[in-house]
């Protein structure tokens, strides 16, 4: 393949979604200035746009605030549950107890949870913030590495069991490998699962230094375009959560590069 | 029950690679879904023969090869491998086996494939690596050693299975249809090479299929066996010598085996038709 042609290629997959969203960009700053919308109302992208590079620093200090949180939960969320699956797998029962508790959990508005955390600790303290994160990364982490471990290629085990491999043995070179895919289908899915549980989070009190504060905050007040710039720093740690998981499956699992299949 | 089975044959130099007395295989026992997989199974392999194993689905062709390899358990009777119980040569890996899906490990590259059962068995890695160097050019993709799996044919795929199968030299060769996925040149090529393969080590297989031609091209000894309940209903002898070449093919020796095995074969499937049509 020559340059021009994976320029082609590339341009085919980037452009269409970038003119959507130039597009629908257009549109929103055509409709305010014709319409004559207030700014109060709906602020111009052109505005939150000044407001974001204005009030940068802002932007900057809040999303740290609300990334880290987002990030200290997804890390340790995706540990937690990876090891707990591996460790449950072993003894069916338990992950037969621990699946639908996890179902339920993933089913029930769990953020309430960090109220009640927040009681528990110093009023401009982020661990209920980190824990809820946790949690929330946990089961979806647990769920999608416990199927993982439960598919299994019959060809591969009979191999193993031919070599009379020990279970350690399989479970380290074989299962675990395989799992890795399902593994990082959790962290993919949890990222922007992580984010929008920080932010919401925030609006269970606690200091209010994150960007969920400082949107919900801004948003009721009459600076919409920095209540919209906040609300684009957040989409922008989304964007690098997105990237960033997609980056490291990409790294640890080679062999599902550009969606091979076995 | 194991220790039981590794007393037999004391004179290991002139036991049968593998001696097969009176297995009988039953899933489900006790059950409304009891099937009787294998009935009186009595088969002795010889070092360095070629076994073909052919039947109609259902005949226990995978299962008695299972037997064999120690990854099922009868439920009566025994399966030694030269004098030892079938555990026993499990857990020594005097055997290597390959299956109709390459089943080789996508993060590992062609080499590191090759090498795995070695360094379960605890080898050192330049001994592996030295191995796995010899066991690619046994296979004629020396060239392929740092590739990944997925970059392989399936033909080259079911290559380097056969070399992982072979790495620690074992004496017996358990295959099941590892050919069946592939194209019919290709299917051909791969004959010709594991017979070259496994005549320059002297190594005894047991080979399941279900296409006659192969079963014959391959075979020794053409092992025929039925369905509901599994059991062996003939054995043919084809006598073909070991030198085989593609001329083998199309020998008229050939044909007669090839129409040997088909009569052997359609005798089931009468039987089995006429049964079926009482049973319904």
């Amino acid at each position: 393949m020559n340059a021009t042609v994976r320029l082609r290629n590339a341009l085919a997959v980037v452009l269409p979604p970038l003119v959507l969203g130039v597009l629908f960009l257009a549109a929103w700053q055509a409709w305010v200035v014709v319409s004559d919308v207030q700014p109060f109302v709906i602020p111009r992208p052109t505005d939150i746009w000044r407001s974001f590079i204005d009030d940068f620093d802002l932007v900057w200090k809040a999303s740290v605030v609300t990334g880290m949180n987002a990030l200290v939960g997804l890390v340790l969320g995706s540990l937690i549950g990876f090891v707990v699956a591996v460790l449950t797998n072993r003894f069916a029962f338990v992950s037969d107890l621990v699946n639908p508790l996890a179902i339920t959990v993933a089913a029930i508005p769990a953020v309430v949870i960090v109220g009640v955390l927040n009681n528990m600790y110093s009023l401009d303290s982020q661990i209920p913030r980190r824990i809820m994160v946790t949690i929330s990364v946990f089961f979806v982490v647990f769920v999608q590495v416990t199927k993982g471990l439960r598919q299994n290629d019959a060809t591969q085990m009979e191999l193993m069991r031919s070599y009379a491999a020990s279970p350690f043995d399989t479970l380290k070179k074989v299962r675990l490998p395989n799992t890795m895919p399902f593994f990082f289908t959790g962290v993919r899915t949890a990222a922007p699962l992580a984010l929008i549980i920080a932010l919401v989070s925030e609006y269970f009190g606690g200091t209010q230094d994150g960007l969920g504060s400082k949107i919900s905050g801004t948003l009721n007040g009459s600076n919409k375009a920095l209540g919209f710039a906040y609300v684009l720093g957040g989409a922008l740690v989304g964007l690098l959560f997105f990237a960033g998981s997609n980056l490291l499956e990409y790294l640890v699992v080679p062999w599902r590069r550009r969606g091979r299949s076995k | 029950m194991e220790n039981s089975m590794t007393v037999s044959s004391p004179e290991a130099g002139t036991s049968p690679a593998v001696a097969i007395r009176g297995v009988n295989k039953i899933f489900n026992q006790g059950k409304p879904n009891q099937v009787d997989a294998l009935v009186d199974i009595d088969l002795d392999v010889q070092p360095g023969e070629f076994i073909s194993l052919i039947g109609p689905s259902g005949c226990g062709k995978s299962t008695l090869l299972r037997l064999v390899a120690d990854l099922l358990e009868p439920t009566s009777g025994s399966v030694t491998i030269h004098g030892k119980s079938a555990h026993q040569a499990r857990v020594d890996q005097d055997y290597g086996m390959a299956f109709q899906q390459s089943g080789l490990f996508e993060w590992r590259t062609v080499e590191r494939n090759i090498e795995l059962p070695l360094e379960l068995k605890g080898w050192d890695k330049a001994a592996r690596r030295q191995r796995s160097q010899e066991m690619l050019e046994l296979v004629k993709l020396p060239e392929f050693a740092k590739h990944m799996p997925w970059q392989l044919s399936g033909g080259m795929q079911q290559r380097i299975a056969i070399a992982r199968a072979l790495a620690s030299h074992p004496k017996l060769l358990l295959m099941d249809e590892p050919f069946g996925a592939l194209d019919e040149m290709t299917r051909e090529h791969m004959q010709a090479e594991l017979l070259r393969i496994c005549a320059a080590a002297g190594t005894t297989v047991v080979f399941v299929t279900h296409s006659i031609p192969e079963a014959v091209y391959l075979a020794d000894r053409v092992v025929v066996m039925s369905p509901r309940p599994g059991r062996i209903t003939e054995i043919v002898s084809v006598a073909l010598g070991r030198d085989r070449s593609e001329l083998t093919r199309e020998a008229t020796d050939f044909f007669a085996r090839v129409t040997e095995v088909r009569e052997a074969l359609r005798g089931i499937e009468m039987a089995d038709h006429a049964k079926g049509i009482d049973d319904r």
